[in-house]
């Protein structure tokens, strides 16, 4: 795309890039990148050097006790076979990775991955292909554009539980209103969550709707920092409204499509509510995400086996730890060019 | 990398804060501890419903006075309660008192944190026996149910008369196939059940699995692949909703309400609602697959004593334990919790004199049997995993009810081992 029009999509990228990425760089390069003043501080290393501990010694132990720890655990719980009764006592048995091959070779691991990549990367390119549209629709300010794009953002100030309800109630195979509005075009009953080929389909359905605000508003914002005039070099070039979409704002929101993509890439493959409450993650196991998985083993039966719910809850960590170091890695490449 | 310094100041600034926040909240409850003073005991039941200006609250208190102490007692929901449990247990601060809900007594006795019944010298003896059953694990009761409920089938008296069904002619699996064969020709609904994957699936499927003669240790027996069959073949007819694959008891009980369906299978505690429908409402029990009653599984909680460091406590338990468990206790919870089987004979004498139109029920109770009985105590939750599964998979079709309990008891036998 850029190689046809090196002119303005070249041109705008730096400018672009500088306006999203220079004010967090601001301020932290004059404090710490300036070699003079790094020769000072470490001639004057010895005295501050406690005090400079003690301030950052709360922020440590904040991430000692609510990040570290808790991590730690989740692994130690999945090395171990942690029965109630182990739990209690405080000995389980030490089982290396058994519990990781159990869950890997597991018949049900094949479809929960399959179903956490489908529900994942279907919801967040629909997320962000409606969010996108809409930002670009609300641009253009126009009348009412503010309340519209208020009402947008309803179904994130709802509690999920509240928004997961409401569409298995609309989605009921019976007396949703779904059916009954298919049903009055000819089409007959479809089984949206109870039948094993649909139920994936329609916990997509409700997500994709709960994650359009959150990508209507950042992308709305990264919206607003592309300078006007830009758009009006490209009007002048003789670009139509299509190419200045894919040559000018496009390219621009690279920087912010990026993040958008991968905040909902990690806080889409860990959703439980909405799949928990309209599925259940079934019917059998159709609809079940390695999330779902995890909190079954935990909380969804009368016996809590925490093992196998820690073993499948890292596997995720894993998988989101991958993709952020994808991302990371991506935007190191193309801040080198 | 310089770009994570702002994002790392935020979270260092937030850090303390909550850090601040943490160390306040720390010190302010580190005196209202599980472990409480010693006339002040502490008491975990599954009914948030309930609140403390609530009949069961004040109960519960009036027990504590009658005792000489104070009774602090907090609700949990009821999976939340099991997590809770063991957790209180690891850190050494059980509560004094936990109402279980029976399936979950004997996971907590295989953890080792409950006291049994005969160390408190308390004598089990006087209570149903099937309904103690759910709290005996290898001989010894670790619980005692402060009543019990069951499930029964409620039907719409209206729909049944409009097609010319008798009630009292439904005495087995055929004659209900028929009636709601009849039901459905006159265009109403049959029947609705909950098939949600979850341990209610299992809880509502159970009285046509026993009832068809089929053990929980052999899923996949001709006796199960009945039940299922039954269940299949209902939905294939037409004369069960497709809903009912993703119903919970709640919501079986809110389509039954509309007035379309002829039958719900629930439990006792919708009594009340039934007497308030805007239908006329009847009770039958569960028929078997060739006659007479299917048992049904009991629901209810027990009453345990998890295991405390300081064993003078456990005085002042025991007399909280027999003061909630008289006859007169037993039928003052049942009023309280909107019908609730007394656990006794007596009690249930006692509570038919006051409410004789529960007769249906007192006998449902009598003749269900506990989830965990029959030894089968920590292995039922896996066991009921895979059944809850199988029924899911038959019910919408991904699988045959033969292969799906099949599959269903390969999977058991691998958790089990």
């Amino acid at each position: 795309m850029r190689s046809t029009s090196p002119k303005t999509a070249g041109g705008t990228e730096a400018d672009g890039r500088e306006a999203v990425v220079t004010p967090p760089s601001g301020p932290s390069g004059g404090r710490v990148d300036g070699p003079p003043e790094n020769v000072a501080r470490r001639s004057r290393l010895r005295e501050p050097r406690w005090a400079a501990l003690g301030f950052i010694a709360p922020l440590l132990a904040y991430l000692a006790i609510f990040y570290a720890y808790p991590l730690y655990r989740n692994v130690d719980l999945s090395l171990h076979d942690y029965t109630p009764r182990a739990f209690v006592m405080g000995n389980p048995e030490f089982l290396g990775l058994a519990n990781y091959v159990d869950v890997v070779t597991s018949d049900a691991f094949g479809l929960a991955l399959r179903n956490t990549a489908l529900f994942t990367f279907v919801s967040i390119a629909a997320q962000y292909a409606v969010g996108l549209a809409l930002a670009v629709f609300f641009h253009n300010n126009f009348r009412l554009s503010g309340l519209l794009r208020g009402m947008f953002l309803i179904p994130w100030l709802l509690p999920w539980i509240v928004s997961a309800s409401t569409w298995s109630w609309m989605m009921n195979s019976e007396n949703g209103i779904v059916n009954s509005v298919l049903e009055s075009f000819g089409i007959g009953q479809i089984n949206w969550l109870t039948s094993p080929d649909w139920a994936l389909t329609s916990v997509i359905i409700a997500n994709i709707w709960l994650g359009i605000p959150f990508n209507l508003v950042i992308l709305y914002a990264g919206l607003q920092n592309i300078p006007k005039d830009l758009y009006e070099a490209a009007a002048l070039d003789g670009a139509s409204v299509w190419q200045q979409f894919w040559r000018v704002t496009f390219p621009l929101l690279r920087p912010v499509s990026a993040v958008t993509l991968l905040l909902g890439l990690i806080y889409t493959l860990k959703v439980v509510d909405v799949i928990w409450i309209m599925t259940t993650g079934g019917p059998g196991n159709s609809s079940t995400t390695l999330a779902i998985w995890s909190y079954r083993e935990a909380f969804g039966t009368g016996q809590p086996e925490f093992s196998p719910a820690a073993t499948v809850g890292n596997l995720l960590i894993v998988i989101a730890l991958v993709f952020g170091f994808v991302h990371l890695y991506l935007q190191r490449r193309q801040e080198r060019t | 990398m310089k770009r994570f310094s702002t994002p790392v100041r935020a979270v260092s600034a937030a850090g303390t804060a909550v850090l601040c926040i943490a160390g306040l909240s720390a010190c302010s409850s580190s005196d209202d501890s599980a472990q409480a003073g010693s006339d002040t005991y502490t008491w975990w039941d599954p009914y948030p419903q309930h609140d403390e200006s609530s009949d069961w609250a004040q109960r519960v208190a009036a027990c504590g006075d009658e005792a000489g102490v104070t009774i602090e007692r907090t609700a949990y929901d009821t999976t939340a309660l099991t997590n809770q449990a063991l957790l209180a247990a690891q850190e050494g601060n059980s509560p004094d008192i936990i109402l279980l809900d029976n399936p979950a007594v004997s996971t907590l006795a295989d953890a080792g944190m409950l006291t049994t019944m005969s160390e408190f010298g308390l004598d089990t003896s006087r209570f149903d026996e099937n309904l103690l059953a759910a709290g005996v694990v290898g001989g010894d009761a670790y619980g005692i149910p402060i009543g019990a409920n069951t499930l029964s089938l409620y039907y719409n008296k209206t729909i049944l008369d409009a097609a010319g069904v008798d009630p009292a002619s439904i005495t087995d699996w055929q004659s209900l196939t028929a009636a709601l064969e009849k039901v459905v020709a006159n265009g109403d609904k049959g029947i609705t059940f909950a098939g949600i994957g979850t341990e209610e699936g299992s809880f509502q499927f159970l009285p046509w699995f026993w009832g068809a003669g089929a053990d929980l240790r052999d899923l996949d027996s001709p006796e199960a692949v009945a039940a299922l069959e039954l269940w299949k073949g209902w939905l294939d007819a037409g004369y069960a909703p497709n809903t009912v694959i993703n119903n919970s008891q709640n919501t079986t009980w809110e389509e039954f309400l509309t007035g379309r369906f002829a039958f719900a299978e629930n439990g006792t505690w919708q009594v009340n609602s039934a007497a308030e429908a805007e239908f006329p409402t009847g009770v039958i029990q569960i028929p078997g697959r060739d006659g007479g009653v299917a048992q049904t599984p009991t629901g209810g909680e027990f009453i345990t004593a998890p295991v405390q460091e300081d064993e003078a406590r456990y005085d002042v338990t025991k007399q909280i334990v027999e003061c909630m468990t008289t006859p007169e206790g037993l039928v003052k919870t049942a009023n309280t919790f909107a019908y609730y089987i007394p656990s006794t004979q007596a009690g249930q004498k006692e509570l038919l004199a006051q409410h004789p139109e529960l007769e249906t029920w007192v006998e449902a109770v009598r003749n269900a049997k506990g989830r965990t009985s029959d030894d089968l105590g920590t292995d039922y939750p896996k066991i009921s995993e895979a059944l809850w599964t199988a029924v899911q998979k038959a019910l919408s079709g991904s699988m045959s009810p033969k292969d799906a309990l099949a599959e269903a008891q390969s999977n058991a036998e691998a958790e089990i081992e």
